[in-house]
């Protein structure tokens, strides 16, 4: 089992910038754990990709440090570093069959062709593509061809994986199956990978630990259910799972709770997480499924008023658009079990939540 | 039984008619409308492109002239063996012939022809006829050798029946540098008559050179513009272009100022004393002239289908080469250059066809020693009017282009060649 503190990537005070006036990436600071699964999440232009490009060596920082494995490696062109790395559109070599795509990383480390046929081989069953091995890349399907670029990226045994969005060009479908596939590969060899995506839920379903990226900063590096039950701002919060948002002054603080006053009306009571202190302005966000319907008195303590607006209805959930407090998109999460309340568009209802629930987060 | 297994093999339509008439029935309209969108270009290529080479193809083979203006005679040495000289009737023949054959004014085009094969012919035909014409009376045998004596000769009588022929090899023979002895065998001409062969062959080895030398310079250049922002590139490519935008003319007078024993590059040899100023080098004029000249204009050639096939490749390829740990000329050699195999072969196959082909620079800039086939083809069409042999030549250089090209469909296939 990887030691907590036995990192195999370091990022320290790492900056980035292209055009010389803008920083794609500022003042990084990240540590990555040997066997460790990290996803960089961000929106589109966040600067994920341009961190793994600097860890693979294709784009140099323009200040701070790289260090892999206790060293350096700034100064170490991509060739040297053996990292294996996964691209957006699988860059397997066309003019090269899937077994001559997967012997070229042996090749060039000029292997003895029986260990890199042997080498290839056992790749080509990791994917479950044996069988295929003559074949053009032009003659797969895109998750083939996907697996293909996996097994390439990992037939050398790095200590390192990079993927930048691999599965960003499949269907739904398959792209939770390759998500399995990758997981599983993972846990089997206990590589380290570094993986990059803007898909939440892909990132909660594979990652040991998230790194939320906007603007170039780390918003939060956790773990998927701390980011998703305890966003530390309103970043986080938004881009992580869906979430109700209710703006507010803070009007008393006790402990770890405060008291906020919705900009709507109302007062709430929530968890003091990221707040200027009594006057501040807050961002109070809310899962729409710790959200109740008509909780019993005294249940919780906060309870409004609200009136259902739409309903929709999706098999196992059913969600409810209230107007709450004078919010028109407060969403409603009903889990569809046995003796749910029934709700109609236009009827009046209790919605209600308790204080751990409701995170004050800066505005 | 199977009578029913053969029905079942056809998937008829719910009417009962096969799927595969029914689909030919309503694809039927699509292509004859794109039969007649195509019948103008089709028209055109026909007569301007088709027809002339067919008839250039006839002319080569095509031998008129002495077969319609010496037919008795022509027909007389049919029964000739071929030993010593015909008998009578054939000099009789010849002496009414050519006596008509002066009257017609046709006399001078067979003289012409005939001299072609062999030198001295034209005197001979011409002043014999001229002597003839005062109203010489027969027997013909002694009066003709008695006016001059090669008609005692059999290679004259050979070179009349082997010229005399309505359709012949001699013009491939011609441009081969072959040729039928008086006895009628084929065999090589005479040293100083050999030419065409090594004309050729300087033909396709300047060629071959003007394509690896375009290759050279066109690949880089290509990798840069494929690489540049767009907006960099295109500049570039303004440049690559610019020897097709500069008038012929220009271009050539600019290759002289530079080139010549006067020009800039030997004013600048001999001033930073590299060269003495006695011992200037020619560099127009000759072959190398040719060359200089040849590269320069047909670079675009090259350059423009490999640049657009680098274009397409995704530069994740060489990240991924270099990621999987190639360094970056074995990921450049094993990655992307074999990808841009298709640009080459198009753009070498157009450099070297064109090559092949090429006659204006070399007339200009090509002096003696730096003219190409093309240029003799030239020179049979506009000067010595031996059309036949220029169709022997053409259709020899056409052949030569076809097997080239069935050369490389079979060695790189034509489906990978990519033309822009
Ligand atoms: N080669 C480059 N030259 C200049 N600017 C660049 C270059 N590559 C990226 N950028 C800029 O850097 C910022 C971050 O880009 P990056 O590709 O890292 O984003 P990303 O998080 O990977 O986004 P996406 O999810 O769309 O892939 C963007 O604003 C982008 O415009
Ligand atoms: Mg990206």
């Amino acid at each position: 089992m990887p030691e907590p503190n036995d990192s195999l990537v370091r990022f320290n005070e790492v900056e980035k910038t292209y055009d010389g006036e803008t920083l794609v990436v500022k003042s990084l600071n990240l540590d990555i754990a040997r066997g460790e699964f990290l996803t960089l999440l961000g929106p589109s232009g966040s600067g994920k990709t341009t961190c793994l490009l600097m860890l693979a060596g294709f784009e140099p920082t323009t200040h701070g440090e790289i260090i892999l494995d206790g060293e350096p490696i700034n100064n170490v062109p991509p060739h040297k570093r053996n990292i294996g790395m996964v691209f957006q559109n699988y860059a397997l070599f066309p003019h090269m069959t899937v077994e001559e795509n997967l012997a070229f990383p042996l090749e060039v480390r000029r292997l003895p062709k029986t260990q890199i046929a042997e080498k290839v081989r056992r790749a080509l069953d990791m994917v479950r593509l044996r069988g295929l091995g003559s074949r053009m890349p032009s003659q797969l399907s895109g998750g083939q061809q996907q697996r293909v670029a996996v097994a390439r990226a990992l037939v050398f045994e790095p200590k390192l994986v990079l993927m930048d969005e691999p599965l960003g060009a499949l269907d739904k479908q398959l792209r939770e199956q390759m998500q399995y596939e990758i997981k599983h590969i993972h846990e089997d060899l206990g590589v380290t990978v570094v993986y990059v995506t803007h898909d939440q839920s892909e990132a909660l379903t594979l990652s040991n630990r998230i790194a939320v990226l906007n603007d170039g900063v780390i918003q939060q590096i956790d773990t998927p259910n701390k980011l998703y039950e305890n966003p530390e701002n309103a970043f986080v919060a938004q881009f992580v799972g869906e979430n109700n948002r209710l703006l507010g002054k803070v009007t008393s603080i006790n402990g770890t709770g405060c008291s906020v006053e919705i900009d709507g009306g109302g007062k709430v009571e929530a968890l003091a997480v990221k707040i200027d202190g009594v006057g501040g302005r807050t961002l109070l966000s809310l899962r729409p499924e710790r959200v109740r319907i008509n909780p019993t008195e005294g249940q919780v303590p906060n309870v409004f008023d609200g009136r259902v607006e739409e309903l929709i209805y999706l098999g196992d959930h059913i969600r409810a658009r209230v107007k709450v407090c004078g919010q028109d998109h407060f969403i409603v999460k009903i889990p569809n079990a046995s003796g749910h309340s029934e709700l109609h568009k236009g009827d009046q209802v209790k919605v209600g939540w308790a204080v751990e629930d409701c995170r004050a987060l800066d505005a | 039984m199977t009578s029913t297994t053969a029905n079942d093999a056809i998937i008829r339509t719910a009417e009962g008619v096969p799927l595969k008439l029914k689909l030919l029935r309503t694809t039927r309209r699509n292509r004859i409308v794109a039969f007649c969108l195509v019948v103008p270009l089709l028209l055109f290529i026909l007569v301007t492109f088709l027809v002339p080479i067919a008839v250039m193809l006839l002319r080569s083979v095509d031998n008129p002239i002495v077969a319609e203006t010496l037919p008795q005679t022509v027909a007389a040495l049919e029964h000739w063996s071929g030993q010593g000289v015909p008998d009578e009737a054939a000099f009789a023949a010849l002496a009414e012939e050519f006596t008509l054959a002066r009257e017609n004014r046709t006399i001078g085009r067979a003289a012409t022809r005939l001299n072609f094969e062999l030198s001295g012919m034209r005197s001979l035909v011409t002043s014999t006829a001229r002597t003839l014409s005062r109203g010489e009376q027969g027997p013909y045998k002694e009066l003709l050798i008695e006016i001059d004596g090669r008609w005692g000769e059999q290679k004259t009588w050979a070179t009349i029946k082997l010229i005399g022929q309505r359709y012949t090899t001699v013009q491939y023979l011609a441009s081969f540098d072959l040729h039928y002895d008086a006895a009628g065998r084929i065999v090589a001409q005479p040293e100083v008559r050999q030419i065409y062969v090594q004309i050729f062959m300087r033909t396709l080895w300047v060629s071959l050179l003007v394509t690896v030398l375009c290759l050279l310079l066109g690949y880089p250049v290509a990798y840069l513009l494929s690489t540049l922002p767009s907006r960099i590139s295109n500049m570039l490519m303004i440049l690559v272009l610019l020897p097709f935008w500069t008038s012929l003319l220009v271009r050539t007078t600019a290759w002289i100022v530079l080139l010549q024993t006067h020009g800039v590059i030997n004013d600048l040899l001999v001033w930073a004393g590299l060269i003495g100023d006695e011992s200037r080098v020619q560099m127009i004029y000759n072959m190398t002239g040719t060359i200089v000249a040849m590269t320069h204009i047909l670079l675009p050639f090259m350059v423009l289908p490999i640049y657009s096939v680098m274009k397409t490749i995704s530069p994740s390829h060489m990240r991924a080469a270099l990621s999987l740990g190639a360094n970056p000329l074995v990921a450049f050699w094993r990655v992307y250059a074999p990808q841009t195999v298709p640009g080459i072969g198009a753009g070498s196959i157009l450099v070297f066809i064109i090559s092949i082909g090429y006659y204006i620079t070399p007339a200009l800039v090509g002096g003696r020693t730096g003219q190409l086939i093309s240029n003799f083809i030239a020179f049979h069409m506009q000067k010595s009017l031996n059309w036949g042999l220029a169709a022997a030549l053409g259709t020899v250089l056409l052949a030569c282009v076809l097997l080239l090209y069935w050369l490389y469909s079979r060695v790189v296939g034509l489906d990978k060649l990519k033309l822009g």
